[in-house]
Formats: structure tokens, sequence, C-alpha cells
């Protein structure tokens, strides 16, 4: 059987997969993946690896998503109460809303008069950065294992190396006139 | 704590303010350190990773404060290292800017004609070069084709890159891998070390004091070299000069910290801060409008799909530095690059709620490759304010590197809100003509605005009711303390700063090493271009008395 710990670590991970997948949405892993709304193909944040990343020691915010956590369920509570919705007792609050609820919730959470907006705004910040730049990871090991979020953006890969380089990068033409001030060193007037 | 050593010049920080103090001091024979907050990196420990922990994370600071976040570099070199190196001189019109404290901002002796030698020392030693538009980068060209669609003009910008050995990675803001940017580690750094002076990185300056032989007693703090929350051990370092030059986001709240060490700060420290104005607005093209209005394709027929490529901004519109319109209605437009994570997330989705992140953000995202975005310097109005300073450093550091919590407070003045807007409108104009592309700016919401050019929190000026500084960069009431970086510049300057901030550090260089030799240093001004190039100390020889 599952430890009070466990069942206590996977709630707190269910909660904030369901936050990450607000931010940058993507399809459930499975039928009964109640974290992940589901509202979009392909990997969202959360297959990008957001909660690997909030756990990262480096990145500052694991210390507080033990409180995070609660702090969101309460919310997630009072929005239900206030909206007439109802939630399943067997999820954490935050997991049982639905996918409108989560986004409506978290905007007002992140907005310019919340008394704890940074906290929030960091906590996005993360959620996006797993899925569009995957700090968690070295680039290269990203790309080579196919993290969706670069691939979904198209980021290049780079050569054989590890580094980047764009060999042809330039239309190659005059595209505009520069303006008719511009001094003989090339800046403006 | 270990015996206080001392120096002739401790210069504080190692970007352009430090690094160029540093040469013509150590050139002309003063004893110099330079004391540097962050790690020293070279070309081989630039990485291309996003990685926490990577070459990235280590030389960049990213300091979030209220209504206004800073960006800059942390590392031997400063913003030098991590910055895009476009180096316009600022335009004429700037130099007479009033803003808002009813007459000139700018010390009389210093207009765009005076400074014209001190841009040309720093051109000559980066060195600064003119592009060409068959070396410019696809999104620098298609910036370029909007422009010209909507009858603009646009201009290959100056820069600072040895377009030869570049590879347009759009690596730089992670340092160059290729030394084909000219950052300081290639120029002013190296020679002031072979004229002996020593660099010290990790040494985080606290705050100042003053000895009662009228010399400085300078106290510093050593940063964990991975963990930047870290600090070890404590030191001391005497000095008969000082050269305050830890960047605009930092020098001020060192000052504010040494206050009750060295007595009342003149009222314009911690005051004034400008963003220079700046705004993002992020364009999503409509790839087969590329095609058909601007008729642009590459070799691979592809119409653009390359916003990676390239080295960050390459072509900037100069239409509205215009001396002519009012005051806090002109800015320059200039295209240009940012990663992902720093360059995605305040980026807003047209016609969406929520604007920056959901759904839409990410079909936003799938297109990523057409993205271009447009960087908007524009007149703010000096309202930048630093509150009480924290403990250390210049922020509370909250993750193990680049990302902190500092004391600034802006609240962007209606004069600065009609810039941005003004900016956006004619963003949109340009770029949205015949369904080419849709247009947002970034959002303000999150992080209040942002900045990677901060200016002006410790600025020179000839009131001394305004500025910190006088017109020869010295702190008002504290003889042989020199701020040499960007807080001495008065304002928003409508272009790329780091020109102008390195100019006016030659500019200071003649006065500091008088200030020196008054103090008892064996020391003369008259150093060649660092890489032993005269043509600019030449034109500069009669501007020294
Ligand atoms: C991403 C990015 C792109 C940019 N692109 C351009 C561009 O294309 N063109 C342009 O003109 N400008 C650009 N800039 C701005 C440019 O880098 C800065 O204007 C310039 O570096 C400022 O020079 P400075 O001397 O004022 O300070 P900095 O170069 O910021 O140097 C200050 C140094 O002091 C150190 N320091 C801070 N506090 C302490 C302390 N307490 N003790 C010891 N050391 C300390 C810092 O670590 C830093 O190394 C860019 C900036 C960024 C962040």
């Amino acid at each position: 059987m599952e430890s009070d710990e466990a069942a206590e670590h996977r709630m707190r991970t269910m909660v904030l997969e369901a936050f990450a997948d607000t931010i940058i949405p993507g399809e459930k892993r499975g039928p009964d993946d109640a974290a992940i709304a589901g509202v979009d193909v392909g990997g969202g944040a959360v297959a990008g690896g957001a909660i690997d990343l909030l756990e990262d020691p480096a990145g500052g915010i694991a210390p507080a998503l033990e409180t995070i956590c609660v702090e969101l369920d309460e919310y997630a509570r009072e929005h239900a109460a206030a909206t007439g919705l109802d939630l399943d007792p067997d999820l954490p609050p935050f997991v049982g809303l639905p996918f409108e609820a989560r986004t409506a919730l978290i905007e007002k959470l992140t907005s310019p008069d919340h008394p704890d907006k940074q906290m929030w705004v960091g906590l996005a910040l993360f959620c996006n950065m797993a899925f569009d730049s995957a700090p968690h990871m070295h680039t290269v090991d990203a790309l080579a294992s196919g993290h969706p979020g670069l691939l979904a953006m198209g980021y290049e890969s780079p050569e054989p190396d590890g580094l980047w380089r764009f060999p042809t990068f330039s239309y190659g033409r005059q595209l505009a006139d520069p303006h008719p001030s511009t001094t003989s060193t090339g800046s403006p007037a | 704590m270990t015996a206080t050593e001392s120096t002739d010049v401790l210069v504080i920080g190692s970007g352009f303010g430090g690094a160029i103090a540093a040469y013509h001091l150590a050139a002309g024979g003063a004893r110099v350190k330079v004391f540097e907050r962050g790690p020293w990196l070279k070309a081989d420990d630039f990485e291309h990773d996003f990685k926490l922990g990577a070459s990235y994370t280590r030389v960049f600071d990213f300091v979030i404060g209220d209504g206004m976040s800073v960006l800059g570099g942390n590392c031997v070199g400063g913003g030098s290292v991590v910055y895009f190196a476009t180096m316009p001189r600022a335009p004429r019109f700037v130099f007479e800017r009033h803003g808002s404290i009813g007459r000139r901002m700018w010390p009389a002796a210093i207009s765009r004609d005076a400074l014209e030698p001190w841009y040309d020392r720093v051109a000559e030693a980066l060195p600064v070069t003119q592009q060409t538009w068959d070396r410019v980068p696809y999104a620098g060209g298609l910036f370029a084709a909007a422009c010209h669609h909507a009858g603009r003009t646009a201009n290959p910008a100056p820069s600072a890159i040895d377009v030869d050995m570049c590879t347009n990675c759009n690596w730089m803001m992670a340092g160059c891998r290729f030394d084909a940017k000219r950052s300081l580690l290639l120029n002013y750094l190296p020679a002031a070390l072979a004229h002996g002076a020593e660099i010290r990185p990790l040494h985080e300056v606290q705050h100042l004091a003053r000895n009662d032989d009228g010399s400085y007693r300078v106290h510093y703090r050593v940063v964990d070299e991975e963990d930047y929350r870290i600090l070890h051990g404590e030191g001391t370092i005497d000095a008969k000069i000082v050269v305050i030059a830890a960047g605009a986001g930092a020098t001020p709240v060192i000052l504010q910290r040494s206050e009750p060490h060295l007595g009342r700060m003149p009222h314009a420290v911690g005051r004034y801060f400008s963003g220079n104005g700046e705004r993002l607005n992020t364009a999503v093209f409509d790839e087969d409008r590329v095609r058909e209005v601007l008729k642009l394709s590459r070799p691979d027929g592809r119409a653009y799909e390359a916003y990676q490529i390239g080295r960050g901004p390459t072509v900037a519109s100069w239409d509205r530095l215009d001396g002519a319109l009012p005051e806090f209605e002109r800015y320059s437009l200039e295209q240009l690059y940012f990663p992902p994570a720093l360059g995605t997330i305040l980026a807003q989705v047209p016609d969406a709620s929520p604007s920056w992140f959901g759904r839409g953000k990410k079909e936003m995202l799938r297109r990523w490759q057409s993205w271009l975005t447009i960087f908007t310097m524009s007149e703010d109005d000096n309202e930048g304010v630093f509150g009480p300073p924290p403990e250390t450093g210049n922020a509370h550091r909250f993750s193990q590197q680049m990302l902190g919590h500092g004391p600034l407070r802006y609240r962007p003045t209606a004069n600065t809100r009609r810039g941005w807007s003004l900016a956006d409108a004619d963003v949109k104009d340009i770029l949205e003509r015949d369904g080419l592309s849709r247009v947002m700016p970034w959002t303000n919401d999150l992080v209040g605005a942002y900045t990677v050019h901060p200016l002006a929190s410790c600025r020179i000026g000839d009131d001394p009711a305004t500025s910190a500084l006088d017109d020869r960069h010295e702190l008002r009431g504290h003889p042989g303390i020199f701020v040499t970086d960007g807080s001495a510049v008065p304002g928003a300057l409508t272009v790329n700063p780091a020109s102008t901030i390195a100019a006016l550090a030659e500019r200071a260089m003649p006065g500091i090493v008088r200030a020196a030799q008054d103090r008892g240093v064996a020391v003369t001004y008259g150093a060649p271009s660092p890489d032993g190039e005269t043509a600019g100390r030449r034109a500069v020889a009669h501007l020294r008395s």
C-alpha cells in the first residue's frame, strides 16, 4: 500500500501538473489522467518536464511547492464554491476544476492587483520554460529525445559537435532604403 | 577578516565603464584592481545550452523589481559578453533633451559633436563596423522589406561583430563561442591585464567607507562560483580612487548602502532611473503573405521561418528619430531576436484571452520560426527609483543563478506611455499591412516593464539637484569616487546605449587620471587603442586639458 507521504506527494504532483497543463496544455497520458485536462494535441508543459524543472534545486522555487499547492487547492475550493462547481472528493480541488475554471483562476492569481502575484507568475514562468526551452535538460539532449516543446516550435538542431551554425542566413540583397541623414559612421544623425 | 590590501585604483564591475577605466589607468601606470561579482569565462566556456547552470545562466542577470525588470551581464566583461553588439551613436537631439526637469539634462559640455571623437575611440577599440545588406540575416531582411513596403526607411545598424567569424547561431546572449562578438574580453580587458591590472572574479562589492587620509576602504564578499545565493569570505581593500561601474542596476545600490559610512549621498543617487524607453512587440508572420507581398524567399524555397537564425538585432528603422518631433514621441524600431523563455513568455497572442498562456499561446509557439520581435527604444521619463538596498548585492537572489528580486520601483508616466503607444501603433502599421502578420506588444502585467538598457540612476549633469555626478563623472561631495557606467548617462537615448556609455567613459578618463595624479598616483593619460592603433588618441589629444 502507498504510504501517506507517497500519496501526498502524488497529490501534490497532480496539482502542479494541472497548473502546468493550464499554462501550456497537452494531451492526456491515459484514460485515467485527471491532472492533464487534455484540451490540446501533443505534449504540453507537463510532457515538457515542468515537474522536473520545478523540483530542480537550481530554480529556487522547489522549497515553495508545498505551500503553493496548499494555497492553490484553497483558491480552487473558493472558486468552486463561488461559481457553483462540484468538486470530485477523490481529487485535489485544483485538479477537480475543469480546464476553463483552472484558466480563470490562474488569470485571477496572476493579475496585477493580486497580493501574491509574484509567486503565481513565477510558477507560470517555470511551466512555460519547461515547454519552450527545457532548462532542466541539456538542449542537445532535449532535442535528441524529441522534447515536445522544442519540437513543436521547430527549434533547429545543432551540427554534430553540438553547436549551432547557419551557413545560409541572408536574403543577400538590399531590402530598404537607408535613412537619408545616416552619418558616415552608419549611425543616425 | 584578512589584512586590508591597498591599490591605487579599485574598479567595481568589468563592463564597459569598468573595462575602459581599468585599461587607461593601468596603461598610464597606476596599480589597478578590478572586482567583478560574476565568473570569468572565455569563448570555450560559452555553451549553446539552455540548461540551468550552463554559461547562459552563469553570465546573465535578471532582477525583477516593482514595475521594472532589469537584464544584464554578470561576468568579467559585463554586459558586453551577453549583449547583441549593436552600436549606433545617439542622435543629436538626445543631448538636448529636458525630460521633466525643465532644463537640459546633459551637462553643457556634452553634445553629439563633443562626443564624436570619443565615439571614434570606442569604434576603433572594439572595433565597431558598418554592416552590409548582403550579410543581413533573414529576420533583419524581413523587417527591412516590411519597412520598405510601408514607405519607411531601414538601416543595417553598426555592430561590434566580426561578421566573417559569426555563425549566425543566435546564442550570443550566452556569450559568443566563436569570438565573433567583439566583447570586452577581446580588447580593453586583455590590454588592461597586459599593463598589470588585476581582475578578480566572484568579488561582489557591498559598500565603501572613507579613511582618514581621504582614500576609500572597499568592502566585498566572495560569491560562490556555482550557487550565487551563497557568499563566502569577506574582505576589504583600500584605494585612492574608486571607479564604480557596476551597471545602472547596481551602482546606486552600492552607494546607498555606503551612505551610513560615507555620509550623505547626492539626491540623484538611485533616482531618475531610465529603462531607455524599452518596449517589445512580437509579430507572427503569414509565410504566404511574406512570399506574395514582400517577394521574399530563401534558397531552400521557404519564405521566412528563420526567427532562430542570426545575430540579434541587425536592422533598425530611424524614421522617428526626428529632432523636430516633440520630446517623448521619438523612438527607433529595431528587429531583434530573443531566445525561448526570456523571449517567449511575455509575448501575447492577438485576440486571445488569456493572452500569454493557454491554448492560444501554444498555437503561437508552434509558429515560433515565423516570429519577428521588434524592439522600441523611446524617451522614457526617468521615473525609476531605488528603494532601500537589499542585504547584499543589488538583489535578493532567488535562483542559484540569474534570477533575483531587487528594490527598483518604476511606474511609467503618461509621457512614457505615450511614446510606447505611438511606437506600438507604428509597429502594427508597418507589420500588419496587407495581412503580413499579426502583432502584439509584450505584456507589462507580469513582471512590469523590462529593460536590457538600464541607465541614469547616478547621472551626470550640471544641476546638483537632479544629477549625482558632475560633468567629469565625480560623485558630488565625495571626491575620488567616479562613476563611468550606464548609470552616468542622463536619460534614454532612443538607440542602443553601449556606444554612448563607452564614449562617455572614454571622455571621463583624462579627468580621472588627473584626479589620481592629485592623489599622488604616478599615472599619465594617453594610451593608444587597446590593439595599439593611435588614430583615436591623436584625435582626442587636444581635448584633454
Ligand atoms: C541581452 C542584452 C542585449 C544587449 N544588447 C545591446 C546592444 O546590442 N547594443 C547596446 O548598445 N547595448 C546592448 N545591451 C546593453 C549593454 O550590455 C549595456 O548597456 C552595457 O553593458 C552597460 O555597461 P555598464 O558599464 O553600464 O555595465 P555592465 O556592462 O552591466 O557591467 C557592470 C558589471 O558590474 C558587475 N557588478 C554588478 N554589481 C557588482 C558588485 N557589487 N561588485 C562587483 N561587480 C559588480 C556586473 O556583474 C557587470 O559585470 C544589451 C544588454 C543585454 C542584457
